[in-house]
């Protein structure tokens, strides 16, 4: 069983981020990690391969330095190959130029599934992995929660979330699975995959190696697009009521039905 | 019709789901202000009253009947929309960004080969008829205005809890158009073999209008009754933070926060919970936040209305008394 995690790096969720100049761009604290959700696709793959004991994990990832590092971190945890999406003609796509680019690059490669996470700290999309599946034309499920190989059947037994509950989903291979809080506890990487981390050799595919055009790519190859940031709307500053409790209870309700008028 | 808005709508326990009606009402809007229609696509198994119910909100309901829709799944779901938005040419197709449509319309939008919007906090037609949809990049620490410059029809998935509720027409004025359900099975890969739901009498923290998170401060799961009990003469929905989560003391489902759910009520109550950065991104839209916690320096405050500076196993069984009282 072959596996190909997509894999980003992202801000971590105590970095700054603000908006510059006239919302015309935004400036971000340089504090980056592997986003959270792919590091459970990264187990989820790892445990895969120890489960079924043959086949590779391979890491995927577009971007420049910072993807790098997301990849580093994934070998790491124990992922075996690496390969990244690096050409400036990838800049500034948004997920539809972003997934076009990753299909192509997958089409050259040798996988039977395919993990993300369910989203990505920094945009919160969730859509990169969706259409990647639909380019490749191959089935998906999102925020998968169980995965269970079944290797007679070449497929997999998988639980999504959904509000309130859950669904049991049967997929065949191949198939791509986006990862959600409770799929598993990522492992930490011991000091001997840092080392590895280190050695191993990125493999890395330009424009011209994935087989595509300027125009497909990013933001020529586009739907979206960014017209301006702003900051979020601020809120008033708090009101602090402290004392005697029965007193306290009795001005938050006055509080909330006279002046909220929310009760 | 081509150029129309069209809302997609979803249902559960046989009724229209709150985020779809809210979704209408500003498909609805949005229409007038583009002087097109508004339509409306539900799809499920037994669904010609809800169907009808439909018509008081949108001019045409396109509408799939077939034992075949009656769980939801993608490959099937993914075709049925795709062939009808093909051949009807929609401007704009909107839904609220629930688990499944997140599931659905990225896909589809891959397919259609036009941008989606996820996750939206306000929608506005531009002078050009295009749609500028506002969303939250960072956790909700910058918002972005994105337009879809290319591909139609333009898809937004809107939080729920953003909008308000439409007006009911009467008499209705929609008409029903039943949609010939015809499904190619060598694409639908996937098996639905079980959809289980919880009997919560509550709704989904996603959907709810008050809720009431507990944090660590709260010191055990079995003090969390004190939430159910405020929970209930509110008619609110319990939530919980991820340290809450991590110690087991309530499940995952319960989580509000960046790795949970995102949140957005009229009304929050943060109780025992320092308001740590991916906590606030879960729940910093909420229209009103009530904190209550002893320690002043909480960074929690800093994100209320109001704050109650106390010592919550006091504080919350007196509130819930009092609320009793009077509501």
């Amino acid at each position: 069983m072959n596996i190909l995690v997509l894999v980003k790096q992202v801000p971590d969720s105590e970095a700054l981020v603000q908006v510059k100049g006239e919302g015309s761009g935004v400036e971000v604290e340089d504090r980056y990690t592997l986003n959270f959700f792919d590091s459970l696709a990264v187990e989820e793959a790892l445990q895969i391969k120890e489960q079924t004991g043959a086949g590779t994990v391979t890491v995927l990832s577009l971007g420049g330095q910072k993807a790098i590092e997301a990849l580093r971190t994934a070998i790491a945890m124990g992922a075996a190959e690496a390969v990244l999406l690096e050409d400036p003609a990838f800049e500034n796509g948004d997920e539809y130029a972003t997934a076009k680019a990753l299909a192509a690059a997958a089409k050259g490669m040798e996988w039977d599934m395919i993990l993300c996470g369910k989203e990505a700290f920094d945009d919160s999309s969730g859509i990169v992995g969706p259409l990647l599946a639909e380019f490749l034309g191959i089935p998906l499920v999102t925020t998968v929660v169980k995965l269970d190989f079944i290797s007679e059947e070449q497929a997999v037994v998988v639980e999504r979330e959904i509000e309130g509950g859950k669904e049991v989903i049967k997929a065949p291979l191949p198939v791509l699975l986006s990862a959600q809080k409770g799929l598993n506890e990522p492992r930490v990487a011991s000091v001997m995959g840092v080392m590895k981390a280190m050695q191993t050799e990125i493999k890395k595919l330009d424009l011209a190696a994935v087989g595509l055009s300027q125009s497909e790519v990013g933001k020529a190859g586009s739907k979206e697009e960014i017209l301006r940031y702003h900051r979020p709307p601020e809120r008033p500053p708090v009101t602090m009521i402290q004392g005697e409790a029965t007193e306290v209870v009795r001005q938050v309700v006055a509080l909330l039905k006279d002046e909220a008028k929310i009760l | 019709m081509a150029g129309d808005v069209w809302v997609f709508a979803e249902y559960q326990a046989g009724k229209i789901r709150k985020t779809s009606l809210e979704v209408l009402s500003k498909g609805r809007e949005l229409a007038e202000q583009l002087g097109s229609g508004l339509g409306v696509l539900l799809l499920g198994s037994g669904v010609d009253g809800l169907a009808q119910e439909l018509t008081a909100y949108a001019d045409t309901v396109y509408y799939g009947d077939n034992p075949l829709l009656e769980k939801y799944n993608n490959d099937v779901y993914y075709q049925i929309i795709a062939a009808l938005a093909e051949k009807e040419k929609p401007h704009i197709l909107l839904a609220g960004a629930t688990f499944l449509a997140r599931d659905l319309f990225p896909r589809l939008a891959g397919r259609l080969k036009t941008g989606i919007a996820v996750d939206c906090l306000s929608l506005e037609m531009g002078d050009d008829g295009s749609l500028i949809a506002r969303r939250p990049l960072f956790g909700g620490k910058v918002l972005a205005d994105v337009v879809c410059r290319e591909g139609r029809p333009q898809i937004a998935l809107v939080r729920p809890n953003t909008f308000s509720l439409p007006d009911v027409q009467s008499p209705a004025q929609g008409k029903v158009l039943p949609l010939d359900v015809t499904v190619d099975t060598s694409q639908v890969k996937l098996e639905v073999l079980d959809v289980t739901r919880m009997a919560k009498e509550r709704l989904d923290l996603t959907e709810a209008e008050i809720i009431v998170t507990g944090g660590r401060g709260m010191k055990g799961a079995e003090n969390f009754q004190l939430l159910d009990d405020l929970a209930d003469v509110l008619g609110a929905t319990v939530g919980a933070t991820r340290g809450v989560v991590d110690n087991g003391w309530r499940t995952h489902d319960d989580q509000v926060g960046k790795s949970g759910k995102t949140v957005s009520p009229k009304l929050y109550f943060a109780v025992g919970l320092s308001g740590a950065i991916h906590h606030v991104m879960g729940m910093n839209t909420s229209k009103v936040v009530v904190a209550i916690n002893k320690d002043p320096q909480a960074p929690i405050f800093q994100y209320a209305d109001y704050g109650v500076l106390g010592d919550l196993f006091e504080i919350v069984p007196l509130l819930t008394e009092t609320l009793k009282k009077e509501i």
